[in-house]
């Protein structure tokens, strides 16, 4: 069974990397850039924002990219397998329980996530104007936070990948992508948020914000949720989540 | 008599949401070594009981022992015996073909080495050779129903289940499979087809079960399922003249004129020897004599009927 399950787990990184390493990249990496180009650059050079903006907008970048690239690796390929190519079928039927091809899909994204995450930091000195300073960094703490927060988006993606329905994945993925990108406290430290005290409650319910927060903690010293709270969002998320995402994956895997 | 390999008892399915049950009730054993069909229209059940067969679908009642593991209480020891060959193709699209039967070989626990080596060896038995490196989605139908006979076989199942494995090929590729599976038989291989293709399971099947509305309701060998018909019991023969032949023994008497002879239908519990001497007495000559034997196909409407589903 562990070698069936480790099977699985190469079969995904050979694919990663020897088959659709560009895909992978240009998937993970694309609208990363972009925020950090137009917002950590753009702004403060045409004055529309202060010029350290985008040192608090790092961590936030970096938690989105964590997040989206797990998710996304979860939840797109899944719906394909499943409703269309029914690749999965052959790992359904190798010698492992059902819940360990999600489990093997859970971790492979997360591993994906990692890698997106880690080629956000070189970016990042390139193209914001002071370049990025780790300093001030916890590196325990950053390297906790990228695999804990590349793992709440792949159970995200889980959730989306088996509870949608094919035929409604594109207005799925709208309707609930931006909402996840806009209030994951990715642009703005939660902290600052106080005079929006309605917005603000409404952000502890995104996931992300968690992730967003904890990479704060972990790169800066600016002010961010309780560490507490951070940890207890995210326990919760991956909790949740992680139930509902490996429950949908049981139901369209077994009839 | 060889052993049981499958065993499916008082098996019922219902799905939630639906009225009615998609099997209800179905009971039967495929041997050990056996080429076994499952036959039906449409809707009938058979996919179902073959998902319950290979841990996919989960039974509401009843139980379904492969090689003496039940398929809910051991799923993974019933996979490791099965493989599947589906309808459509199911196979890896960012693999090439020798990929895909050597990371199917790994999920079974095949070192690194071994997995190349029966890849290209499979490959080979089922012709595709020159095309180990290409991509799976420039194969064309037949090729990926080869190749997804070749990945099955990369563990060494017990039993290989078939789900309408000819549907859509060439006559060719129709052949070739046909060929392989009865070669897979003389290996030891247990096989399990559900089919539409009456033909098929006529030339390939040792025993046959018809399926419909969820139950079995025919289960025999080929030729005793042919003997369900009304017809089987009646014998046509051709004799020289024109006028009809007087057979006083038999239940009715049914023919025409052809040309310098006659053809009849002697239906009855007539013997071809006892219909011979008839002909012979009569002083007419013997040109044909056969047994009338309805296609299975004959078999499968007099069965299920003839309405649309």
């Amino acid at each position: 069974m562990i070698r069936a399950f480790l099977a699985q787990c190469e079969r995904d990184l050979y694919v990663t990397v020897r088959r659709e390493p560009f895909s992978f990249l240009s998937q993970s990496l694309l609208q990363p850039l972009f925020f950090l180009f137009v917002f950590g650059r753009v702004l403060p050079e045409i004055g529309a924002a202060q010029g350290d903006y985008g040192a608090q907008l790092l961590p936030g970048i970096l938690a989105l990219t964590l997040v989206l690239t797990a998710l996304q690796n979860v939840a797109l390929p899944l719906v394909i397998e499943f409703s269309f190519t029914k690749e999965i079928e052959d790992r359904l039927l190798a010698p492992l329980p059902v819940t360990w091809v999600a489990v093997e899909k859970l971790l492979i994204a997360t591993v994906r996530g990692v890698i997106g995450g880690l080629l956000i930091l070189p970016l990042g000195e390139l193209i914001l104007p002071g370049g990025i300073d780790l300093g001030g960094a916890s590196i325990p703490a950053l390297a906790a936070m990228l695999v804990v927060g590349a793992l709440v988006g792949a159970c995200l993606g889980l959730v989306l990948g088996t509870a949608v329905p094919p035929n409604r994945i594109s207005v799925a993925f709208g309707l609930i992508l931006t909402p996840l990108i806009f209030t994951g406290a990715t642009f703005y430290p939660w902290e600052s948020l106080d005079s929006l005290r309605w917005f603000q409650v409404l952000t502890l319910v995104n996931p992300m914000t968690y992730v967003s927060e904890g990479m704060r903690g972990a790169l800066t010293d600016a002010p961010h949720l309780a560490a507490g709270w951070i940890v207890l969002g995210l326990a919760a998320g991956i909790a949740i989540f992680g139930t509902l995402g490996v429950r949908g994956f049981l139901r369209r895997a077994v009839d | 008599m060889s052993g049981v390999l499958v065993q499916v008892a008082d098996l019922r399915k219902r799905y939630p949401g639906s009225p009615v049950e998609a099997v209800a009730g179905i009971s039967f054993e495929v041997r050990e070594g056996e080429i076994f069909g499952l036959l039906g229209p449409n809707g009938a059940g058979k996919t179902t009981t073959i998902g319950t067969i290979t841990t996919r679908v989960r039974p509401t009642a009843g139980r379904v022992v492969v090689d003496g593991h039940d398929v809910c209480r051991a799923p993974v020891a019933v996979k490791k015996r099965i493989a599947v060959v589906p309808q459509l193709s199911n196979l890896d699209r960012s693999l090439t073909a020798v990929e895909n039967l050597a990371f199917h070989a790994a999920y079974f626990g095949a070192g690194r080495r071994e997995r190349r080596r029966r890849a290209l060896e499979m490959l080979a038995r089922m012709g595709l050779e020159g095309r180990a490196n290409d991509k799976v989605d420039k194969y064309s139908g037949g090729m990926a129903q080869r190749l997804m006979i070749a990945r099955a076989l990369m563990h060494e199942p017990r039993l290989l289940i078939l789900d309408e494995p000819t549907t859509g090929l060439d006559p060719q590729s129709r052949l070739f499979l046909w060929e392989a599976m009865l070669d897979l038989r003389a290996r030891g291989v247990t096989l399990m087809l559900t089919t539409h293709d009456m033909a098929e399971a006529d030339r390939l099947c040792d025993r046959i079960a018809i399926v419909d509305h969820g139950k079995v309701i025919a289960l025999d060998t080929p030729r005793g399922l042919r003997r369900l018909l009304p017809a089987e019991h009646g014998l046509e023969v051709v004799v020289s003249g024109r006028e009809p032949l007087t057979v006083d023994t038999a239940e009715n008497v049914e023919g025409a004129p052809e040309d310098d002879r006659w053809r009849g239908r002697i239906y009855g519990e007539l013997s071809p020897g006892e219909l011979a001497d008839v002909v012979r007495a009569a002083g007419r000559e013997l040109i044909e004599l056969r047994r009338m034997e309805g296609s299975l196909e004959d078999v499968f409407v007099h069965l299920t009927g003839r309405e649309l589903r």
